[in-house]
């Protein structure tokens, strides 16, 4: 490979790749793309692409038809999915793919001309008729800037990210911009943290800026801890260049000529496309010595995470990067003053890094015009652009979607989501993780904005939302998160290490029925100590799930102290297995199954069961056939 | 998550100890270069026993304490032998809303070891582990690298039996 000095180099690469991705009508050309991320890797996409590959190769056509392994498309629900994208700018989106649907569709597709539509997302969800993911509700409200290049180019072709204009904004950055233009134009954009803290990026910037040191770093966050968020897994294994090039205009614009990425190792497929673009991108001239030669220099290193939580904290980060056991420190001093090995540093997530060479490229004024405004006179600052949030639980589409800020929880759970399968009723959605707070349903209408989140008790949180049912128990879900943070406290300080246990006890003593109206002033009580005096993010937001819970879901808390009820019926501890003798048959497959002999009665007499013998594990309610038995 | 050391005893092999020094040499000089090291020692002996760490700690001239508190801290190394079938069942949120507590305790069941440890013939080791990332997938669970989706508790018996020898 050449390397890159000019705008008229870049072009040049666009040139010779921009047809394989936008087809133009006379090229006769066809593009199929498997989503092979992580998710689709695993729903058995490998075999589809190796099927697609040997069709293609028994038919002649491979100047013909690209085939492309690309990121993740965003609807883990319909993995494996294949897109085939003609020259007539058509694109067809195929669900749920296997080997021999792929050589069917092959067939009566690519070589017969017709679309296999039965494979198609329409007849695979509710949209009967749509053949194209573009043209369904769960992609039309959506807009895609972080994710634009998600699903569309392959990861592991640097060309393909230059034909998709990648690259022209660190030559922007570097030709045309003094770094303080750059900061600028950071600061107008109103991008904020999409870590999840939402602090202004372009402030972050400033500041480590106008620190002095020996050297500075530029950091990225990969180490994607929440559970139930993937967004940042989707752009590094979909996008990896988008990352490359903000680090290295970052750096331009705080004087850094070194950074590192702190992936999470847990992430496998990301660290081998980062591992393949920073290689593309060092022998095009794009990092490294001399970028597009113009003098300037930067170094990316990446660094593993290894499965500890609270290294998603920056000051944990930065000292597990120095190779050592990933405690925070107290700040300030901020990372900004004294980072990574003692020297200015800045820190941003993924998802905040792959907006930077958009909002570069087409301006400040462009990005702030989308999501929602400040509000003078109350907290609210305003939040501008998009969030990607990864939608998880009871949810039909399952997936990733990128909605400008500003869209209501309704409209992204139920319009883009689908809303809650099996006819279920939406009860909550968690968003924020362990950190953050549930959304309950009444309040859905709320606009997503990292303010008017706090106004609740939630946070938006890095993008993980979990939606919950009527089947699932608030107290349950405060315990789980608590549980999660208790064991994932680095155990440095005393509130976050013994509060959060401590706060896990009286959820016990809830959830086995022992509980008493004063735990929850406890609970309240410890929840505010802990926040106020721990250490770091991991412990001062630890007992948010609980206190959102506590302020929105007040009665399940009391059905599970007062009347030792779980109203969802979840707590086994209070629940009550019971076999209703007018649906019981006798025919005995309860009492065969349940492990602890609790179950009694004669060959077609009506079952009785032991109440003190009984462990409540739901063996003899899977057994039945005639649903006789019931908990409650 | 709490560490039991191993019940296995160590055998590893004069190339293993040649490729571990091998990796401590190539970073030499490199700032922060514990993790890097630790991880690749555990890539060549898939686990982290005191006598892999007394090498590294000689190798690098690092307290051994210092590299105990390290590789103690962070639960993706292993000072336990992991079993030729390793099983991780997913306890993430979306998982845990699935249903994969019950998965979980149905493994643990079926192959009579607790989440975290490996049994005694070095056969089986049962892990939970956090989100993975498939939450589409939910309930999810990983034996030697291949995934599960969807498995339910009524499945789980059958999936552990293609792994009897």
């Amino acid at each position: 490979m050449a390397v890159l000095t000019s705008l008229d180099d870049l072009n040049a690469v666009k040139a010779k790749y921009i047809d394989d991705i936008e087809l133009p009508a006379d090229s006769g050309k066809t593009r199929i793309v498997v989503g092979l991320a992580t998710c689709g890797d695993a729903a058995g996409a490998r075999p589809v692409f190796e099927q697609i590959k040997n069709e293609i190769a028994a038919a002649g056509k491979q100047d013909e038809i690209e085939l492309i392994a690309t990121g993740c498309v965003g609807i883990c629900q319909y993995e494996p999915v294949v897109e085939v994208h003609a020259a007539d700018g058509s694109r067809t989106t195929y669900v749920r793919m296997n080997a021999d649907k792929a050589k069917d569709m092959f067939a009566r597709h690519i070589l017969g001309g017709e679309i296999a539509k039965e494979y198609t997302i329409g007849p695979n969800s509710e949209n009967s008729d749509v053949t194209s993911l573009e043209e369904t509700s769960f992609y039309k409200a959506q807009k895609r800037i972080v994710l634009r290049n998600c699903g569309i180019i392959d990861p592991e072709k640097i060309e393909e990210y230059i034909a998709r204009d990648g690259y022209k904004a660190i030559y922007k950055v570097l030709t045309e911009m003094k770094p303080e233009d750059v900061i600028q134009v950071m600061l107008d954009s109103g991008l904020r943290g999409r870590g999840g803290a939402g602090f202004p990026t372009g402030r972050k910037w400033l500041f480590a800026s106008k620190s002095q040191g020996p050297k500075k770093y530029v950091c990225c966050n990969a180490d994607e801890g929440d559970p139930g968020a993937f967004m940042d897994r989707a752009v590094l294994e979909g996008d990896p260049h988008a990352l490359i090039e903000a680090m290295t205009i970052a750096a331009y614009a705080i004087g850094s000529d070194e950074g590192y990425i702190y992936v999470r190792a847990e992430y496998p497929v990301a660290i081998k496309r980062l591992q393949i673009a920073i290689e593309q991108a060092k022998s095009y001239g794009l990092l490294g010595q001399n970028i597009l030669g113009t003098g300037f220099n930067f170094e990316l290193n990446l660094r593993f995470g290894a499965g500890a939580f609270v290294c998603g904290e920056e000051t944990a980060l930065m000292t597990s990067i120095e190779g050592k056991r990933g405690e925070p420190h107290p700040r300030p001093p901020f990372p900004a003053v004294k980072g990574l090995f003692g020297v200015p540093t800045i820190l941003n997530n993924v998802e905040t890094y792959a907006n930077v060479a958009q909002i570069i490229l087409n301006g400040a004024e462009w990005f702030s015009s989308m999501g929602t405004k400040a509000k003078p006179g109350t907290p609210i600052m305003g939040s501008a652009g998009t969030k990607v949030f990864a939608l998880g639980g009871k949810i039909t589409n399952t997936g990733l979607v990128e909605v400008p800020m500003g869209t209501t929880i309704n409209q992204v759970v139920n319009e883009i989501g689908g809303g809650v399968p099996n006819g279920k009723k939406f009860k909550a959605a968690q968003a924020g993780g362990p950190s953050g707070g549930c959304i309950p349903a009444s309040l859905a209408d709320i606009e997503i904005d990292y303010d008017t989140l706090k106004t609740i008790g939630a946070m938006m949180g890095s993008g993980g939302l979990i939606v919950m049912d009527e089947d699932n128990c608030m107290v349950d879900i405060a315990r789980f998160f608590l549980d999660f943070t208790c064991d994932e406290s680095c155990g440095q300080c005393a509130p976050c290490r013994i509060g959060t246990q401590r706060m896990l006890e009286i959820l016990d003593k809830i959830i086995s029925g022992n509980g008493e109206m004063e735990d929850l002033d406890k609970l309240e009580e410890l929840a505010t100590y802990i926040s106020s005096a721990s250490l770091c993010g991991l412990g001062q937001t630890a007992p948010n799930p609980v206190l959102s819970t506590i302020r929105h879901f007040r009665d399940e808390y009391v059905a599970h102290i007062v009347d030792k009820k779980c109203p969802a019926h979840v707590c086994k501890k209070l629940l009550q297995y019971t076999i209703d003798p007018e649906k019981c048959k006798g025919c005995t497959a309860c009492a065969r199954a349940c492990p602890v002999g609790a179950i009694s009665g004669s060959v077609k007499k009506p079952h009785v069961i032991d109440q003190s013998k009984c462990i409540k594990c739901g063996a003899c309610m899977a057994t039945c056939k005639f649903g006789a038995i019931s908990k409650n | 998550m709490k560490k039991k050391p191993t019940t296995v005893a160590f055998n590893g092999t004069p190339e293993q100890e040649e490729k571990l020094k091998a990796v401590i040499g190539k970073y030499r000089g490199v700032k922060g270069a514990m993790m890097p090291i630790l991880q690749e020692a555990q890539d060549i002996y898939g686990y982290l026993p005191v006598e892999v760490l007394k090498i590294i700690a000689e190798g690098t001239e690092t307290p051994m304490e210092v590299i105990y508190g390290i590789v103690s801290f962070y639960s993706q190394f292993k000072l336990n032998y992991i079993g030729d079938t390793a099983i991780s069942v997913c306890l993430g949120t979306a998982c845990y809303v699935k249903g994969s507590q019950e998965v979980i305790d149905t493994v643990s069941e079926q192959l009579g070891i607790e989440p975290g440890a490996t049994s005694a013939d070095g056969k089986y080791s049962l892990d939970a582990t956090r989100c993975i990332g498939a939450c589409g997938l939910a309930p999810v669970m990983v034996i030697n690298g291949t995934v599960y989706g969807k498995v339910k508790k009524s499945e789980v018996k059958g999936i552990l039996a293609k792994y009897k020898d």
